[in-house]
């Protein structure tokens, strides 16, 4: 599903080039939970970034879905973006002024599917992650949680084939962060293949295999590890 | 992809998420239209006003006068009256430029009108027929004079209605006086013709008689004191040349200098109203362009109040982005609402302004300087096609600015 070689990202600090990514491999098949873990600066958020087509790399192969996304263009690559992935962000980023059904389907509209089909869609993946109850509440009115849930709707409402998540329990307590696992894990094993980018252990644990970064290098591709460690 | 309704109640949302801003950037491009259209019915007003002007006479005539020598040359008398004779009608007949021609014959000393028991002082013009089409006479009963009267020195007169209603005040202004004598000066003369002049009551207290008459009456020989002629109402340049032919020829006749403007007065109706319209022309385009600038101003505020809302919406469009919009479909967001904006807000402003208009034409009391302010259906439409444009570039370059929205945006944050 995801195939990275030698992945190099760098960004400019004036006129200094600060290496971010130091020729990073990563093969993920479709269906796989992997967590990626490292710590603040260590190339995690920008190797998701690339994953998900809102950054590019500098040199190296990365072929999504068996397409060389550098050939891509800015139109392409939106398209791509809107029918082959979904995102879940720590800070949840809803629309302040618009209910969770309207947060919900925005994908779709991109997608050029007329308003009534958008809302029913939105509505069943509301439903699906329990918050049937809720359609028309503005995000103001909701829980860190819910929040969560209404973002994890948006981004399963277009059937991707892969959902990325950055640090998706990062603003959320314990027992909510356990919620949102379930949520995702439960959506992997129904064949959805799950990218989460986290500093948490126990969110890493409950995936399949996760990935430590250091420095912009992959340093272990294994079993959960404790990213804290030297 | 998005359906009409959808599309309005985005862009209303969109003015309700700043309501006081949209408010007043609204306004502000309602006025500028507003004022366009003020601005636009006001010249027009002008324009009609100074047509009003020329309403009485032919505006492609011209009128020569008599006067006296003032400039010395060879042959010349300073002081010396000029007067004109019929070889010079007919010299303005045979210009290449002329179409009509008529002369006056003023009577000497008061002129006393008589019927019956009445008697009144009414000015008196001694014309051919040609006359009528100079000073536009709208003969509402009987005849205006003919070739015939002048031919046979036939004694009948067109007499104006005021002078009509003076001396039949309980008959019928139009159809009593046809046939009746009048007596001029002790002369009596039969009424052939009423007529209405659009130059107002004091041209209706008028009595036009045949010029060969007059001169045999009251021994005017063939003396001309003014004569008037007609060039093409389409070539002011025609009538310049026609005025320096006639000079020349009648300075070699009566001999004065062909410079000399005291010798032979012209009055160019053709040259005035050229110039007149020329400068109308010119107040046309300063209105555009100071109602352009107006509506230039508002639609730069609609583009700059674009560019703060883009700013403020930064990581809306960049989520946006990443969940699939394309470059396009950004510039259409943004640019929509811009448009939309400019678009009905100067609606409002066109409306407000043409019912202003329509307001002022009816309730206007009557003066010499405004007259029936209107706007053409054309000119509002153009003003609605700058509107457009205007908001639709002023609304690009701010949705330019949300395009370049890196998606990367929405994920970098607290």
């Amino acid at each position: 599903m995801i195939q990275i070689r030698q992945l190099q990202k760098a960004y400019m600090t004036g006129a200094t080039p600060l290496p971010v990514l130091r020729g990073v491999d990563l093969h993920i098949r479709p269906g796989e939970a992997v967590a990626i873990m490292g710590s603040s600066g260590s190339g995690k958020s920008t190797l998701l970034n690339i994953i998900g087509l809102l950054d590019s790399h500098d040199s190296g192969e990365y072929h999504l879905d068996g397409q060389e996304v550098r050939a891509l263009s800015e139109s392409a690559a939106a398209r791509m973006r809107n029918r082959l992935l979904g995102f879940v962000f720590q800070s949840f980023h809803l629309l302040a002024d618009r209910d969770a059904v309207e947060n919900v389907a925005l994908p779709l509209f991109y997608r050029g599917i007329a308003r009534k089909e958008r809302n029913t869609r939105a509505v069943a993946a509301l439903q699906q992650v329990g918050l049937g109850d809720r359609l028309d509440h503005l995000p103001n009115q909701l829980s860190g949680g819910q929040k969560q849930r209404v973002a994890i709707a948006r981004a399963l409402i277009g059937e991707p084939r892969v959902l990325l998540a950055d640090e998706p329990t990062g603003a959320l307590d314990t027992t909510t962060s356990d919620e949102i696992m379930d949520l995702l894990l439960g959506l992997n094993a129904d064949g959805l293949t799950l990218v989460v980018v986290t500093h948490e252990a126990e969110v890493a644990e409950r995936c399949q295999r996760t990935i430590v970064l250091r420095d912009g290098q992959v340093v272990s591709r294994g079993a959960p590890v404790d990213a804290s460690a030297p | 992809m998005m359906g009409l309704a959808e599309g309005w109640s985005e862009i209303v949302r969109s003015w309700w998420r700043q309501p006081m801003r949209t408010l007043v950037t609204g306004a502000t491009v309602a006025w500028g239209i507003f004022m366009l259209i003020l601005l636009l019915a006001a010249g027009t007003g002008l324009e009609n006003s100074m047509r009003w002007g020329y309403r009485d006479d032919a505006i492609n005539s011209l009128w020569v006068y008599p006067g006296r020598v003032s400039a010395l040359g060879a042959g010349t008398q300073r002081g010396r009256r000029i007067q004109l004779t019929d070889a010079d009608v007919h010299t303005a007949q045979d210009l290449p430029q002329s179409i009509a021609t008529t002369a006056r014959f003023m009577l000497p000393g008061t002129t006393v009108i008589r019927v019956g028991s009445r008697t009144s002082s009414f000015s008196l013009r001694t014309v051919s027929p040609e006359h009528q089409l100079i000073e536009q006479t709208l003969v509402r009963s009987g005849r205006y004079l003919i070739q015939r009267d002048l031919d046979h020195y036939r004694k009948v007169a067109v007499i104006g209605r005021a002078v009509a209603t003076f001396f039949w005040p309980d008959g019928d202004p139009f159809t009593t006086p046809l046939g009746e004598l009048i007596a001029i000066n002790g002369v009596n003369f039969t009424v052939v013709g009423v007529f209405e002049d659009v130059g107002g009551a004091s041209e209706e207290q008028m009595v036009y008689l045949p010029i060969t008459t007059a001169r045999v009456v009251w021994g005017g020989a063939d003396h001309v004191d003014m004569l008037m002629f007609t060039v093409d109402e389409h070539d002011a340049e025609q009538a310049a040349i026609a005025e320096t032919g006639l000079r020349t020829a009648l300075s070699g006749r009566h001999g004065f200098s062909p410079t000399d403007r005291r010798a032979l007065r012209v009055r160019n109706n053709m040259l005035r109203f050229a110039d007149v319209q020329q400068v109308f022309g010119w107040l046309r385009s300063f209105t555009w362009a100071v109602g352009l600038g107006t509506v230039l101003t508002s639609v730069v505020a609609v583009g700059n109040i674009l560019l703060i809302s883009v700013r403020e919406r930064t990581r809306e469009l960049g989520l946006r982005k990443a969940l699939g919009a394309t470059r396009w479909d950004i510039v259409r967001m943004v640019a929509v609402q811009g448009l939309a904006l400019t678009l009905t807000a100067g609606c409002i402003g066109l409306v407000a302004g043409l019912g202003m208009v329509q307001a002022l034409a009816l309730w206007l009391p009557d003066n010499d300087y405004i007259r029936d302010p209107s706007v053409a259906p054309d000119v509002a439409i153009q003003a609605v096609v700058a509107l457009s444009i205007g908001g639709l570039v002023a609304s690009l370059v701010p949705a330019w600015q949300a395009a370049r929205v890196q998606p990367i945006v929405a994920l970098r944050d607290a």
